[in-house]
Protein backbone atom coordinates (compact mmCIF):
# COMPACT_ATOMS: atom_id res chain seq x y z
CA UNK A 1 0.00 0.00 0.00
CA UNK A 2 1.42 3.41 -0.71
CA UNK A 3 -0.07 6.73 1.10
CA UNK A 4 -0.62 9.61 -0.21
CA UNK A 5 -2.09 12.79 1.40
CA UNK A 6 -3.79 10.56 3.76
CA UNK A 7 -5.77 8.22 1.06
CA UNK A 8 -3.96 4.25 0.81
CA UNK A 9 -3.37 3.29 -2.25
CA UNK A 10 -2.84 -0.05 -3.41
CA UNK A 11 0.04 0.93 -5.91
CA UNK A 12 2.08 4.40 -6.43
CA UNK A 13 0.53 4.31 -10.65
CA UNK A 14 -2.02 7.03 -10.78
CA UNK A 15 -3.39 8.46 -14.52
CA UNK A 16 -1.85 11.56 -15.96
CA UNK A 17 -5.11 14.29 -16.16
CA UNK A 18 -6.46 14.04 -19.41
CA UNK A 19 -4.82 10.51 -20.41
CA UNK A 20 -7.61 8.35 -19.59
CA UNK A 21 -11.51 8.80 -19.50
CA UNK A 22 -12.88 6.23 -17.48
CA UNK A 23 -16.57 6.64 -18.73
CA UNK A 24 -15.60 6.31 -22.28
CA UNK A 25 -13.26 3.29 -21.61
CA UNK A 26 -15.88 1.40 -20.03
CA UNK A 27 -18.10 1.71 -22.76
CA UNK A 28 -15.02 0.22 -24.60
CA UNK A 29 -13.78 -2.65 -22.87
CA UNK A 30 -16.84 -3.48 -20.62
CA UNK A 31 -16.88 -3.40 -17.04
CA UNK A 32 -13.74 -5.57 -17.12
CA UNK A 33 -12.46 -2.01 -16.74
CA UNK A 34 -13.58 -2.16 -13.02
CA UNK A 35 -12.39 -5.51 -12.14
CA UNK A 36 -8.58 -5.00 -13.98
CA UNK A 37 -8.40 -1.28 -13.08
CA UNK A 38 -5.02 0.58 -14.49
CA UNK A 39 -4.37 3.17 -11.87
CA UNK A 40 -4.77 3.19 -7.24
CA UNK A 41 -6.44 6.24 -7.78
CA UNK A 42 -8.31 8.30 -10.92
CA UNK A 43 -7.49 11.41 -11.87
CA UNK A 44 -10.72 13.09 -14.16
CA UNK A 45 -9.55 15.34 -17.11
CA UNK A 46 -9.70 18.85 -16.26
CA UNK A 47 -13.18 20.59 -15.21
CA UNK A 48 -14.04 24.35 -15.85
CA UNK A 49 -16.62 26.40 -14.53
CA UNK A 50 -18.66 26.13 -18.20
CA UNK A 51 -18.63 23.59 -20.71
CA UNK A 52 -15.77 23.92 -23.25
CA UNK A 53 -15.92 22.35 -27.09
CA UNK A 54 -12.53 22.13 -26.83
CA UNK A 55 -9.37 23.29 -29.89
CA UNK A 56 -10.42 22.78 -33.30
CA UNK A 57 -9.02 19.94 -35.09
CA UNK A 58 -6.37 18.59 -35.76
CA UNK A 59 -5.07 18.27 -32.37
CA UNK A 60 -2.35 15.32 -32.99
CA UNK A 61 1.19 15.32 -33.90
CA UNK A 62 3.29 12.25 -33.69
CA UNK A 63 7.37 12.75 -32.75
CA UNK A 64 10.11 10.49 -32.85
CA UNK A 65 9.38 9.35 -29.20
CA UNK A 66 5.86 11.23 -28.00
CA UNK A 67 3.41 13.41 -29.67
CA UNK A 68 2.37 17.00 -29.28
CA UNK A 69 -1.55 17.38 -28.27
CA UNK A 70 -3.93 20.42 -28.71
CA UNK A 71 -7.05 19.41 -27.08
CA UNK A 72 -8.37 22.59 -25.52
CA UNK A 73 -9.62 20.89 -22.39
CA UNK A 74 -13.01 19.91 -23.93
CA UNK A 75 -15.43 19.07 -21.10
CA UNK A 76 -19.33 19.73 -19.75
CA UNK A 77 -18.22 21.97 -17.44
CA UNK A 78 -18.84 21.98 -13.61
CA UNK A 79 -22.45 21.46 -13.67
CA UNK A 80 -22.32 18.57 -15.92
CA UNK A 81 -19.40 17.07 -14.62
CA UNK A 82 -21.27 16.66 -11.15
CA UNK A 83 -24.86 15.61 -12.49
CA UNK A 84 -23.43 13.27 -15.08
CA UNK A 85 -19.82 12.30 -14.68
CA UNK A 86 -19.23 12.05 -11.01
CA UNK A 87 -21.89 9.67 -10.51
CA UNK A 88 -20.33 7.40 -13.18
CA UNK A 89 -16.46 8.13 -11.93
CA UNK A 90 -17.88 7.03 -8.04
CA UNK A 91 -18.39 3.30 -9.17
CA UNK A 92 -14.71 3.49 -9.88
CA UNK A 93 -12.64 0.83 -7.84
CA UNK A 94 -10.04 3.72 -6.79
CA UNK A 95 -10.57 7.25 -5.18
CA UNK A 96 -11.30 9.97 -7.38
CA UNK A 97 -8.94 12.75 -7.84
CA UNK A 98 -10.95 15.52 -9.62
CA UNK A 99 -8.42 18.41 -11.42
CA UNK A 100 -9.90 21.80 -12.02
CA UNK A 101 -9.15 24.99 -13.68
CA UNK A 102 -10.12 28.71 -13.63
CA UNK A 103 -8.98 31.13 -15.66
CA UNK A 104 -9.17 33.44 -12.01
CA UNK A 105 -8.87 32.54 -8.47
CA UNK A 106 -12.05 33.10 -7.61
CA UNK A 107 -13.74 31.15 -10.96
CA UNK A 108 -10.78 28.35 -9.09
CA UNK A 109 -12.22 28.90 -5.94
CA UNK A 110 -15.63 27.89 -6.73
CA UNK A 111 -14.88 24.83 -8.49
CA UNK A 112 -13.21 23.55 -5.77
CA UNK A 113 -16.24 24.49 -3.24
CA UNK A 114 -18.32 22.94 -5.06
CA UNK A 115 -15.82 19.59 -5.47
CA UNK A 116 -15.72 20.08 -1.36
CA UNK A 117 -19.41 19.33 -1.01
CA UNK A 118 -19.06 16.05 -2.80
CA UNK A 119 -18.09 13.15 -0.72
CA UNK A 120 -17.42 10.95 -3.99
CA UNK A 121 -14.25 13.47 -4.81
CA UNK A 122 -11.19 12.01 -2.74
CA UNK A 123 -9.39 14.79 -3.89
CA UNK A 124 -8.55 17.73 -6.15
CA UNK A 125 -5.72 18.85 -8.34
CA UNK A 126 -5.30 22.24 -9.53
CA UNK A 127 -4.77 22.92 -13.39
CA UNK A 128 -2.72 25.90 -13.19
CA UNK A 129 -0.83 25.65 -16.62
CA UNK A 130 -2.85 29.00 -17.92
CA UNK A 131 -3.22 32.81 -17.80
CA UNK A 132 -5.55 34.41 -15.04
CA UNK A 133 -7.42 36.50 -17.55
CA UNK A 134 -7.74 38.84 -14.43
CA UNK A 135 -3.79 39.65 -14.22
CA UNK A 136 -2.63 38.26 -17.55
CA UNK A 137 -0.01 36.29 -15.63
CA UNK A 138 0.55 32.65 -16.46
CA UNK A 139 -0.73 31.52 -12.86
CA UNK A 140 1.60 28.30 -12.54
CA UNK A 141 4.51 29.89 -14.50
CA UNK A 142 4.86 33.01 -11.85
CA UNK A 143 6.00 32.05 -8.41
CA UNK A 144 4.13 34.83 -6.75
CA UNK A 145 1.04 34.81 -8.66
CA UNK A 146 0.70 30.99 -7.53
CA UNK A 147 1.22 31.44 -4.33
CA UNK A 148 -1.61 34.30 -4.66
CA UNK A 149 -4.00 31.94 -5.89
CA UNK A 150 -3.48 28.45 -4.02
CA UNK A 151 -3.91 30.90 -1.40
CA UNK A 152 -7.20 31.71 -2.53
CA UNK A 153 -8.25 28.70 -3.47
CA UNK A 154 -6.86 26.90 0.14
CA UNK A 155 -9.78 27.36 2.63
CA UNK A 156 -12.57 26.32 -0.23
CA UNK A 157 -11.15 22.91 0.58
CA UNK A 158 -10.36 20.42 3.45
CA UNK A 159 -9.24 17.47 1.01
CA UNK A 160 -5.92 16.94 -0.21
CA UNK A 161 -4.98 19.92 -2.40
CA UNK A 162 -2.55 19.03 -5.53
CA UNK A 163 -1.05 21.88 -7.44
CA UNK A 164 -0.01 20.48 -11.21
CA UNK A 165 3.05 22.55 -12.17
CA UNK A 166 3.90 23.46 -15.49
CA UNK A 167 6.94 22.99 -16.78
CA UNK A 168 6.93 25.40 -18.66
CA UNK A 169 8.62 27.90 -16.18
CA UNK A 170 12.02 29.52 -15.58
CA UNK A 171 12.44 27.80 -12.30
CA UNK A 172 9.62 24.95 -11.52
CA UNK A 173 11.07 24.27 -7.66
CA UNK A 174 10.54 28.33 -6.60
CA UNK A 175 7.00 27.54 -7.98
CA UNK A 176 6.60 24.38 -5.71
CA UNK A 177 7.33 26.14 -2.92
CA UNK A 178 5.36 28.97 -3.77
CA UNK A 179 2.21 26.27 -4.15
CA UNK A 180 3.51 24.92 -0.45
CA UNK A 181 3.79 27.92 0.98
CA UNK A 182 0.36 28.43 0.33
CA UNK A 183 -1.02 25.48 1.76
CA UNK A 184 -0.93 22.91 -1.17
CA UNK A 185 -0.93 19.11 0.02
CA UNK A 186 0.83 17.94 -2.58
CA UNK A 187 2.60 18.90 -6.13
CA UNK A 188 2.22 16.88 -9.16
CA UNK A 189 4.63 17.44 -12.54
CA UNK A 190 5.15 17.92 -15.50
CA UNK A 191 2.85 18.76 -17.08
CA UNK A 192 3.41 18.71 -21.10
CA UNK A 193 6.20 21.26 -23.06
CA UNK A 194 4.98 23.80 -25.02
CA UNK A 195 5.28 22.57 -28.49
CA UNK A 196 4.98 23.20 -32.46
CA UNK A 197 4.74 21.37 -35.57
CA UNK A 198 4.48 22.54 -39.28
CA UNK A 199 2.84 21.25 -41.93
CA UNK A 200 4.89 20.74 -45.49
CA UNK A 201 3.84 24.74 -46.43
CA UNK A 202 5.27 25.62 -43.12
CA UNK A 203 2.19 26.41 -41.44
CA UNK A 204 1.07 25.39 -37.80
CA UNK A 205 -0.44 21.94 -37.63
CA UNK A 206 -2.13 22.16 -34.74
CA UNK A 207 -5.52 23.70 -34.87
CA UNK A 208 -4.71 25.34 -31.41
CA UNK A 209 -1.57 26.47 -32.97
CA UNK A 210 0.67 25.11 -29.95
CA UNK A 211 0.44 22.49 -28.05
CA UNK A 212 1.99 20.01 -25.24
CA UNK A 213 4.72 17.56 -26.07
CA UNK A 214 4.65 14.23 -24.07
CA UNK A 215 5.85 10.87 -24.25
CA UNK A 216 9.38 9.16 -23.81
CA UNK A 217 10.44 12.54 -25.47
CA UNK A 218 10.00 14.35 -22.26
CA UNK A 219 10.81 11.92 -19.71
CA UNK A 220 14.17 12.74 -19.00
CA UNK A 221 13.38 16.57 -18.34
CA UNK A 222 10.05 15.33 -15.80
CA UNK A 223 13.51 13.13 -13.65
CA UNK A 224 15.56 16.69 -13.63
CA UNK A 225 12.23 18.56 -12.58
CA UNK A 226 10.89 15.97 -10.36
CA UNK A 227 14.32 16.02 -8.64
CA UNK A 228 14.11 19.98 -8.30
CA UNK A 229 11.47 20.15 -6.75
CA UNK A 230 12.34 17.26 -4.02
CA UNK A 231 14.96 19.12 -3.19
CA UNK A 232 13.21 22.19 -2.36
CA UNK A 233 9.57 21.08 -0.96
CA UNK A 234 8.50 18.59 1.99
CA UNK A 235 5.19 18.39 -0.11
CA UNK A 236 4.29 14.68 -1.38
CA UNK A 237 5.04 14.56 -5.29
CA UNK A 238 3.16 12.85 -8.29
CA UNK A 239 6.20 12.39 -10.69
CA UNK A 240 5.10 11.99 -14.62
CA UNK A 241 6.43 12.36 -17.92
CA UNK A 242 7.16 9.67 -20.23
CA UNK A 243 6.38 6.37 -18.20
CA UNK A 244 6.41 3.67 -20.08
CA UNK A 245 7.91 1.01 -17.69
CA UNK A 246 8.32 -0.53 -13.91
CA UNK A 247 12.12 0.96 -14.09
CA UNK A 248 11.30 4.55 -15.56
CA UNK A 249 8.16 4.94 -13.01
CA UNK A 250 11.61 3.49 -10.12
CA UNK A 251 13.92 6.53 -11.78
CA UNK A 252 11.34 8.90 -10.36
CA UNK A 253 10.60 7.36 -7.07
CA UNK A 254 13.76 7.99 -6.82
CA UNK A 255 14.15 11.06 -7.57
CA UNK A 256 11.70 12.14 -4.56
CA UNK A 257 8.24 11.10 -6.24
CA UNK A 258 5.87 9.23 -4.06
CA UNK A 259 3.28 8.46 -6.68
CA UNK A 260 3.99 8.41 -10.77
CA UNK A 261 1.44 8.81 -12.86
CA UNK A 262 1.40 7.34 -16.41
CA UNK A 263 0.03 9.71 -19.46
CA UNK A 264 0.49 8.67 -23.16
CA UNK A 265 1.93 5.19 -22.53
CA UNK A 266 -2.12 4.25 -21.60
CA UNK A 267 -2.84 5.54 -25.63
CA UNK A 268 -0.49 2.92 -26.54
CA UNK A 269 -1.80 0.31 -24.45
CA UNK A 270 -5.12 0.87 -22.61
CA UNK A 271 -3.53 -1.30 -19.58
CA UNK A 272 -0.32 -0.03 -19.25
CA UNK A 273 -1.08 1.11 -15.70
CA UNK A 274 -1.64 -2.35 -14.41
CA UNK A 275 1.81 -3.65 -16.26
CA UNK A 276 3.90 -0.48 -15.03
CA UNK A 277 2.59 -1.17 -11.52
CA UNK A 278 3.77 -4.92 -11.95
CA UNK A 279 6.86 -4.22 -12.99
CA UNK A 280 7.43 -1.74 -10.49
CA UNK A 281 6.42 -4.42 -7.69
CA UNK A 282 8.61 -7.28 -9.15
CA UNK A 283 11.70 -4.51 -9.28
CA UNK A 284 11.08 -4.10 -5.34
CA UNK A 285 10.67 -7.82 -4.92
CA UNK A 286 13.94 -8.23 -7.11
CA UNK A 287 16.17 -5.68 -5.32
CA UNK A 288 15.27 -7.27 -1.80
CA UNK A 289 16.73 -10.19 -2.85
CA UNK A 290 20.33 -10.07 -2.30
CA UNK A 291 21.29 -12.79 -4.74
CA UNK A 292 19.73 -10.93 -7.42
CA UNK B 1 -11.18 -7.18 -23.93
CA UNK B 2 -9.39 -4.43 -21.89
CA UNK B 3 -5.83 -3.90 -22.88
CA UNK B 4 -3.72 -4.56 -25.83
CA UNK B 5 -2.58 -8.34 -26.67
CA UNK B 6 0.06 -10.14 -29.27
CA UNK B 7 -1.50 -11.67 -32.15
CA UNK B 8 -0.01 -13.50 -34.49
CA UNK B 9 -0.03 -12.74 -38.65
CA UNK B 10 -0.91 -16.31 -40.63
CA UNK B 11 -1.84 -15.06 -43.70
CA UNK B 12 -0.78 -11.36 -45.94
CA UNK B 13 -1.92 -11.40 -49.48
CA UNK B 14 -0.97 -8.24 -51.61
CA UNK B 15 -4.21 -6.40 -54.10
CA UNK B 16 -2.29 -4.15 -56.29
CA UNK B 17 -0.37 -1.71 -54.16
CA UNK B 18 -2.73 -3.04 -51.49
CA UNK B 19 -2.07 -5.59 -48.53
CA UNK B 20 -4.13 -7.54 -46.58
CA UNK B 21 -2.97 -9.40 -43.64
CA UNK B 22 -4.63 -11.83 -41.70
CA UNK B 23 -4.30 -11.82 -37.50
CA UNK B 24 -5.04 -14.99 -35.52
CA UNK B 25 -6.94 -13.43 -32.86
CA UNK B 26 -8.45 -16.44 -31.05
CA UNK B 27 -9.08 -14.96 -27.55
CA UNK B 28 -11.21 -11.58 -29.17
CA UNK B 29 -14.65 -10.46 -29.17
CA UNK B 30 -16.03 -10.68 -32.39
CA UNK B 31 -15.72 -7.32 -33.89
CA UNK B 32 -19.55 -5.32 -35.32
CA UNK B 33 -18.82 -4.84 -39.71
CA UNK B 34 -17.38 -1.03 -39.44
CA UNK B 35 -15.57 -1.39 -35.84
CA UNK B 36 -12.39 -0.94 -35.92
CA UNK B 37 -8.78 -2.12 -34.17
CA UNK B 38 -5.45 -0.08 -32.80
CA UNK B 39 -2.93 -2.00 -34.43
CA UNK B 40 1.00 -1.66 -33.94
CA UNK B 41 3.86 -3.76 -34.80
CA UNK B 42 5.45 -5.91 -32.02
CA UNK B 43 8.66 -5.23 -33.21
CA UNK B 44 10.36 -2.57 -34.58
CA UNK B 45 7.56 0.28 -34.13
CA UNK B 46 9.77 3.23 -34.34
CA UNK B 47 13.00 4.01 -36.68
CA UNK B 48 10.99 4.50 -39.42
CA UNK B 49 10.08 7.53 -41.14
CA UNK B 50 11.27 10.30 -38.60
CA UNK B 51 11.88 7.76 -36.24
CA UNK B 52 8.22 7.30 -35.86
CA UNK B 53 5.78 5.72 -35.28
CA UNK B 54 5.43 5.84 -31.73
CA UNK B 55 1.23 5.43 -31.28
CA UNK B 56 -0.74 2.82 -32.72
CA UNK B 57 -2.62 3.30 -36.40
CA UNK B 58 -6.44 2.81 -35.81
CA UNK B 59 -7.73 0.53 -38.82
CA UNK B 60 -11.10 -0.78 -39.44
CA UNK B 61 -11.90 -4.45 -39.85
CA UNK B 62 -12.25 -5.54 -43.11
CA UNK B 63 -13.19 -9.29 -42.75
CA UNK B 64 -13.75 -11.40 -39.17
CA UNK B 65 -14.13 -15.03 -39.30
CA UNK B 66 -13.56 -17.90 -37.22
CA UNK B 67 -11.07 -16.30 -34.81
CA UNK B 68 -9.42 -14.48 -37.33
CA UNK B 69 -9.26 -10.75 -38.44
CA UNK B 70 -8.41 -9.20 -41.85
CA UNK B 71 -6.82 -5.82 -42.52
CA UNK B 72 -6.53 -3.75 -45.49
CA UNK B 73 -3.12 -1.44 -45.54
CA UNK B 74 -2.06 1.31 -47.52
CA UNK B 75 1.52 2.45 -47.66
CA UNK B 76 0.96 6.55 -47.05
CA UNK B 77 3.06 6.98 -43.79
CA UNK B 78 6.13 5.25 -41.22
CA UNK B 79 2.71 3.71 -39.29
CA UNK B 80 1.19 2.07 -42.66
CA UNK B 81 4.70 1.25 -44.21
CA UNK B 82 5.89 -0.96 -40.91
CA UNK B 83 2.19 -2.87 -40.59
CA UNK B 84 2.85 -3.39 -44.76
CA UNK B 85 6.11 -5.30 -44.13
CA UNK B 86 4.34 -7.57 -41.50
CA UNK B 87 4.29 -11.59 -42.62
CA UNK B 88 3.48 -14.96 -41.67
CA UNK B 89 4.53 -15.06 -38.18
CA UNK B 90 5.45 -11.61 -37.16
CA UNK B 91 3.67 -10.47 -34.22
CA UNK B 92 1.04 -7.46 -33.84
CA UNK B 93 -0.45 -5.41 -30.71
CA UNK B 94 -3.93 -5.24 -31.21
CA UNK B 95 -6.43 -3.26 -29.35
CA UNK B 96 -10.33 -3.56 -29.85
CA UNK B 97 -12.73 -4.58 -31.38
CA UNK B 98 -13.52 -0.50 -30.80
CA UNK B 99 -16.12 2.20 -31.34
CA UNK B 100 -19.58 2.02 -33.13
CA UNK B 101 -20.41 0.52 -36.90
CA UNK B 102 -22.63 0.46 -39.20
CA UNK B 103 -26.69 0.28 -37.86
CA UNK B 104 -29.13 -1.72 -39.91
CA UNK B 105 -31.53 -0.07 -42.15
CA UNK B 106 -35.14 -0.09 -43.64
CA UNK B 107 -34.01 1.16 -46.55
CA UNK B 108 -32.23 -0.36 -49.77
CA UNK B 109 -28.57 -0.12 -48.93
CA UNK B 110 -25.82 0.97 -51.61
CA UNK B 111 -22.11 0.86 -50.72
CA UNK B 112 -19.83 3.06 -52.04
CA UNK B 113 -16.04 2.96 -51.34
CA UNK B 114 -12.95 4.58 -52.39
CA UNK B 115 -9.45 3.33 -52.53
CA UNK B 116 -8.69 1.72 -48.69
CA UNK B 117 -11.85 2.77 -47.85
CA UNK B 118 -13.15 -0.47 -49.04
CA UNK B 119 -12.31 -1.99 -45.95
CA UNK B 120 -15.41 -1.49 -43.43
CA UNK B 121 -17.83 -1.96 -46.54
CA UNK B 122 -16.97 -5.48 -47.35
CA UNK B 123 -17.41 -6.59 -43.12
CA UNK B 124 -20.91 -5.03 -43.88
CA UNK B 125 -21.44 -6.58 -47.51
CA UNK B 126 -20.69 -10.28 -46.03
CA UNK B 127 -24.31 -9.75 -43.78
CA UNK B 128 -26.45 -8.18 -46.62
CA UNK B 129 -28.06 -10.16 -49.32
CA UNK B 130 -26.33 -9.24 -52.41
CA UNK B 131 -25.99 -5.49 -51.42
CA UNK B 132 -24.98 -2.86 -54.65
CA UNK B 133 -21.41 -1.80 -54.19
CA UNK B 134 -20.13 0.86 -55.96
CA UNK B 135 -16.29 1.63 -55.44
CA UNK B 136 -13.91 4.45 -56.76
CA UNK B 137 -10.05 3.72 -56.89
CA UNK B 138 -7.08 5.87 -58.24
CA UNK B 139 -5.67 3.56 -61.14
CA UNK B 140 -6.58 0.07 -62.74
CA UNK B 141 -3.66 -0.96 -59.78
CA UNK B 142 -5.57 0.05 -56.98
CA UNK B 143 -8.81 -1.31 -58.14
CA UNK B 144 -7.52 -4.36 -57.88
CA UNK B 145 -8.71 -4.43 -54.47
CA UNK B 146 -11.94 -4.61 -55.45
CA UNK B 147 -11.53 -8.49 -55.99
CA UNK B 148 -12.52 -8.43 -51.80
CA UNK B 149 -15.84 -7.09 -52.30
CA UNK B 150 -17.29 -9.06 -55.23
CA UNK B 151 -20.38 -7.82 -57.28
CA UNK B 152 -19.08 -4.23 -57.09
CA UNK B 153 -19.24 -1.81 -59.98
CA UNK B 154 -15.77 -0.20 -60.16
CA UNK B 155 -14.72 3.16 -61.34
CA UNK B 156 -10.96 4.26 -62.00
CA UNK B 157 -9.71 7.23 -62.31
CA UNK B 158 -13.22 9.46 -61.64
CA UNK B 159 -16.10 10.30 -59.04
CA UNK B 160 -17.17 7.25 -57.72
CA UNK B 161 -20.64 9.34 -56.76
CA UNK B 162 -21.34 9.45 -60.51
CA UNK B 163 -22.08 5.92 -60.49
CA UNK B 164 -25.08 6.82 -57.83
CA UNK B 165 -28.57 6.21 -59.12
CA UNK B 166 -30.59 9.46 -59.89
CA UNK B 167 -33.02 8.45 -58.16
CA UNK B 168 -31.98 7.96 -53.86
CA UNK B 169 -35.48 7.81 -52.38
CA UNK B 170 -35.86 4.44 -50.27
CA UNK B 171 -31.98 4.43 -50.53
CA UNK B 172 -29.45 4.57 -47.39
CA UNK B 173 -25.81 4.83 -48.67
CA UNK B 174 -22.94 3.25 -46.34
CA UNK B 175 -19.46 5.06 -47.14
CA UNK B 176 -16.34 5.18 -46.72
CA UNK B 177 -13.44 6.19 -48.77
CA UNK B 178 -11.77 9.74 -48.84
CA UNK B 179 -12.45 12.87 -46.95
CA UNK B 180 -13.71 14.85 -50.33
CA UNK B 181 -15.57 12.06 -50.79
CA UNK B 182 -17.85 11.69 -47.98
CA UNK B 183 -18.39 15.16 -48.08
CA UNK B 184 -19.60 14.60 -51.57
CA UNK B 185 -21.79 12.43 -50.24
CA UNK B 186 -22.77 14.09 -47.16
CA UNK B 187 -23.70 17.23 -49.02
CA UNK B 188 -26.13 15.16 -50.99
CA UNK B 189 -28.56 15.41 -47.87
CA UNK B 190 -29.98 12.08 -48.42
CA UNK B 191 -29.76 9.30 -45.74
CA UNK B 192 -25.94 8.25 -45.43
CA UNK B 193 -24.33 7.06 -42.92
CA UNK B 194 -20.45 7.53 -43.05
CA UNK B 195 -17.37 5.79 -41.70
CA UNK B 196 -14.91 8.23 -40.94
CA UNK B 197 -10.83 7.93 -40.67
CA UNK B 198 -9.16 9.92 -38.29
CA UNK B 199 -5.89 10.30 -36.46
CA UNK B 200 -5.87 9.32 -33.27
CA UNK B 201 -3.54 8.40 -30.16
CA UNK B 202 -6.05 6.07 -28.21
CA UNK B 203 -8.75 4.77 -30.09
CA UNK B 204 -10.64 3.92 -27.28
CA UNK B 205 -11.83 8.07 -26.06
CA UNK B 206 -8.79 8.56 -23.85
CA UNK B 207 -7.26 11.51 -26.02
CA UNK B 208 -9.89 13.45 -27.51
CA UNK B 209 -7.44 14.08 -30.31
CA UNK B 210 -9.63 12.46 -33.13
CA UNK B 211 -12.69 15.04 -33.09
CA UNK B 212 -14.99 15.85 -36.08
CA UNK B 213 -17.43 18.68 -36.09
CA UNK B 214 -21.31 18.33 -35.57
CA UNK B 215 -23.87 20.39 -37.21
CA UNK B 216 -25.32 21.15 -33.75
CA UNK B 217 -22.24 22.28 -32.75
CA UNK B 218 -19.14 21.02 -30.84
CA UNK B 219 -17.09 17.88 -31.17
CA UNK B 220 -17.64 14.30 -31.29
CA UNK B 221 -14.46 11.64 -30.73
CA UNK B 222 -14.50 9.86 -34.04
CA UNK B 223 -13.27 6.57 -31.57
CA UNK B 224 -15.75 6.33 -29.35
CA UNK B 225 -18.74 8.10 -30.97
CA UNK B 226 -17.99 6.89 -34.85
CA UNK B 227 -16.03 5.81 -36.47
CA UNK B 228 -19.81 5.04 -38.24
CA UNK B 229 -21.99 8.52 -38.52
CA UNK B 230 -25.01 9.67 -39.49
CA UNK B 231 -24.77 12.09 -42.51
CA UNK B 232 -26.93 14.29 -41.51
CA UNK B 233 -25.13 14.50 -37.57
CA UNK B 234 -22.04 16.04 -39.21
CA UNK B 235 -21.83 19.97 -40.10
CA UNK B 236 -18.92 18.74 -42.45
CA UNK B 237 -16.10 15.82 -43.19
CA UNK B 238 -12.93 17.41 -43.00
CA UNK B 239 -9.83 17.49 -45.08
CA UNK B 240 -7.78 15.94 -42.47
Amino acid sequence: MTSFCGLSLEHPIINGSGTFDAIAARRAFGDELLERFPFSAFVSKTITLLPRAGNPPPRLWETAAGMINSIGLPNKGLAGYLEHDLPQLAELPVPLITNVMGSTADELAELVGACEARAEIAALELNVSCPNVATGLDIGAVPAELERVVARVRPATAKPLIVKLTPNTADVAACAQAAEAAGADAVSLINTLRAMALDTRGEAWLGGRTGGLSGPAIRNVALAQVAAVAARVNLPIVGMGGVQTGAHAQELLAAGATLVAVGTESFRDPAAGLRIARELREKAANSANPLV
Amino acid sequence: MFGRRACTVVGRETYGPYVVIDVHDPDGPVPEPGQFYMLAAVDRWGGGEGERPFLPRAFSVLRAREGGLSFLFDDVGPGTHRLMELDREDELWLTGPLGEGWRPTDRRPILVGGGVGIAPLAALADTLESPEILLGFRSDEHARAAELLPGARVITGGLVTDLLPDDLSHVELFACGPPAMLEAIRALGVPAQLALESGMACGFGACFGCVTPLVDGGYARVCVDGPVFAAAELAEVPAH
